[in-house]
């Protein structure tokens, strides 16, 4: 026994050693991006991939149970790891493991219910959900026993967990002495995260009001009038595609990072590491301006701030202004067609706006690139 | 049906017919098709719901009940919420030792437990339903606008976890709402760091200051201090569930005239 000991822990620091190094943003961030057409494909050569390399299995009764052990290894090993122990037990990150495990049954649990209709459609029958519109239940007793069932079963979880688990009260607040790291209540750390990458008035503002707007829009710019009333998937791939990128990755997985994955100073710790204060990051990010006029031309930086600026200027007015007409005439353009001017505007805009966070983040990660456009004098960074 | 169990009547059916049970419950017990109609239609918080409905709508794989879960949840709110405030007073003095009494000095200490569970939860099953509108594509004409409503309720959840989250006055609620409104600095035109604020001015005096920006407005000061406790205090006990409340009423009403839960033709 004693003897498999050594090379068991020696297997099992492996191991968090390379999780620690897989969660870096920079890998799973990637990892995630390149393998979302995949898991949920938009077009016919994804699909076939997707079949191919064997992801549809991840939606049937066998790849739900598959996830949920995996999640659950994953916290097991993170709750008997000493470093990792420390961040999963605080009482207000438990809503987070909650958030993993609803998140992915739900998920799974829908397009599990996807793929049946889907098959079901192929076969020219109706979707699971349909019954004769003449053949009703009664609302009482049929709906309202189901609703006074799970009220009663939620209270029952929710005093359970109020017995075991006592809200958090850290010290009396001290406007003196601010913690390290400090951070918003988990469902802004999403925002929080974006907040490494952009300013302020970005990650805090503009972003937080487009989320809002472009949400409540998706009703208004989806014009595909398939799939409504019944899960399905491959009558709205494109769309599906798109809502699931960004509620994953952009704002499920970043909450992740933001909770589980950011220490001291906001500096990356990969799950299993010590959070330690003192761990010194390289900060070398470079401005375009300077990339442009110091490294490129050799010269000094201009001062009037608009020449400065130019370049920086200039390719943000190409992206946004330039960018959805030129599309709209070449590779877009029935889309343009079928969608109509002011929905193709729109929809460009959230989408553009959506892609710059990736954009801007491997510009970080490449080539170190701190602001596109960098106006401090009038706190206008992009 | 019951014409022949009538013969040996049950206490149930001797109380449902009884002048008190039928002065509040006009249908009696419900047992025929016609009573169970009556008894949602005549009933003021059940007739939220059609007396009959398509057989997928009463399944749970269909909706998830996280509508309903969410709904249920500000109702909890609402109730411990209200218990809370009996103890706790929102001042800078009081707050954090009211909290502590809380769970020490009360009874049955838990309130606060599930108030703030509760809380974290409710954020999570609105995700939730949202996420279920969206995989049964629910969104579509004609519920778009019943989607915006719902999205509009969404942020107001998570404002108005926001706002309590500053109440137990610790480290961890001043330091994570200052965290949150130093966005509010950086706001165009109106946060004092805000890109373009710079440009409403006269002559030298900048109207957008530190003193007058939007963040000062939120917090009642330059710091999250005591007229900021305050002004989430009333936010969070009194402004934002009474417009949650309204839009809330809007989003069931819409539910019902959007032709009921969707469903596939
Ligand atoms: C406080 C938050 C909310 C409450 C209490 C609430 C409550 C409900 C309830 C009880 C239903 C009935 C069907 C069901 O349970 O699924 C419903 C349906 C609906 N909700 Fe919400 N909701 C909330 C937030 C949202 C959000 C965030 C969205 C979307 C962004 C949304 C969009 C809709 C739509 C479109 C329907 C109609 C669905 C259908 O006909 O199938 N709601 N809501």
């Amino acid at each position: 026994m004693v003897a498999f000991q050594a090379p068991c822990k020696f297997m099992l620091q492996y191991l968090k050693d390379f999780i620690d190094y897989l969660s870096a943003p920079t890998i799973s961030f990637t990892l995630l991006t390149v393998m979302f057409p995949f898991v949920f494909p938009p077009t016919d050569w994804f699909q076939k991939m997707h079949k191919k390399l064997g992801f549809h299995h991840m939606w049937t009764n066998k790849g739900g149970i598959a996830g949920i052990l995996l999640i659950t290894a994953f916290f097991v090993m993170g709750f008997l790891d000493k470093n990792f122990n420390i961040i999963l037990t605080k009482p207000d990150n438990f809503p987070i493991i909650l958030m993993t495990y609803t998140m992915f049954f739900f998920i799974w649990l829908g397009m599990k219910k996807a793929y049946v209709n889907d098959e079901r459609l192929d076969q020219g029958k109706k979707p699971d959900e349909y019954h004769d519109p003449e053949d009703k239940v009664l609302v009482w007793p049929d709906l309202v026993y189901i609703e006074l069932i799970a009220l009663i079963l939620f209270t029952v979880f929710l005093i359970v967990w109020s017995i075991l688990v006592a809200a958090p009260l850290e010290e009396p607040a001290n406007p003196a002495a601010t913690p390290n790291p400090s951070k918003a209540p988990w469902y802004f750390l999403g925002l929080q995260e974006m907040l490494v990458y952009f300013d302020p008035w970005i990650a805090g503002i503009l972003f937080p009001l487009f989320i809002i707007i472009g949400t409540s829009a998706i009703p208004y710019m989806d014009i595909n009038p398939k799939g409504d009333g019944y899960y399905s998937f491959k009558e709205r791939r494109v769309g599906i595609f798109i809502f699931m990128y960004g509620w994953i990755v952009l704002w499920v997985f970043l909450i992740v990072i933001g909770t589980f994955f950011r220490g001291p100073n906001w500096n990356f710790f990969g799950p299993f590491e010590f959070w330690d204060p003192h761990k010194i990051e390289a900060l070398n990010n470079v401005n375009l301006s300077e990339y442009f006029w110091v490294i490129g031309l050799n010269k000094p930086l201009p001062t009037n701030p608009l020449v400065r600026e130019s370049i920086g200027i200039l390719a943000t007015a190409f992206y946004v202004f330039l960018l959805p007409p030129l599309l709209a005439k070449t590779w877009l353009k029935d889309m343009f067609k079928a969608y109509g001017p002011v929905r193709y505007s729109f929809l460009m805009l959230f989408g553009l706006l959506m892609l710059s966070l990736p954009i801007k983040m491997y510009l970080r990660w490449i080539i170190n690139l701190k602001y596109i456009v960098s106006i401090p004098e009038w706190f206008f960074n992009i | 049906m019951s014409k022949k169990e009538n013969k040996k009547q049950s206490l149930l059916d001797w109380l449902g017919n009884s002048q008190l049970w039928k002065s509040i419950i006009r249908s009696g017990v419900p047992r025929t098709r016609r009573q169970r109609m009556y008894a949602i239609l005549g009933n003021v918080f059940l007739h939220l719901h059609p007396a009959r409905l398509p057989r997928h709508a009463v399944k749970l794989g269909y909706t998830w009940c996280m509508g309903g879960l969410s709904f249920f949840l500000f109702v909890v709110l609402t109730i411990t919420g209200i218990l809370l405030m009996f103890y706790y007073r929102p001042t800078v003095e009081y707050a954090f030792t009211d909290i502590i009494d809380l769970g020490e000095q009360v009874p049955l200490g838990i309130m606060r437990e599930i108030h703030r569970w509760g809380a974290h939860a409710m954020v999570l099953t609105v995700w939730l339903h949202m996420l279920r509108v969206f995989m049964t594509g629910s969104y579509k004409p004609p519920r778009e606008f019943n989607w915006t409503v719902g999205v509009i309720l969404m942020t107001l959840t998570m404002f108005l976890s926001f706002t309590g989250y500053l109440l137990p006055w610790d480290q961890l609620a001043i330091w994570a709402v200052t965290v949150g409104s130093n966005m509010a600095r950086a706001h165009p035109f109106i946060g004092s760091e805000g890109p373009g604020a710079s440009l409403l001015a006269i002559g030298d005096i900048n109207l957008v200051h530190a003193g007058s920006d939007v963040r000062f407005g939120l917090l009642g000061g330059r710091f999250v201090g005591e007229a900021t406790l305050l002004r989430f205090y009333v936010l969070h006990c009194i402004a934002v569930p009474f417009i949650a409340m309204i839009f809330m009423a809007v989003h069931f009403w819409r539910i019902r005239k959007d032709g009921g839960i969707s469903g596939p033709m």
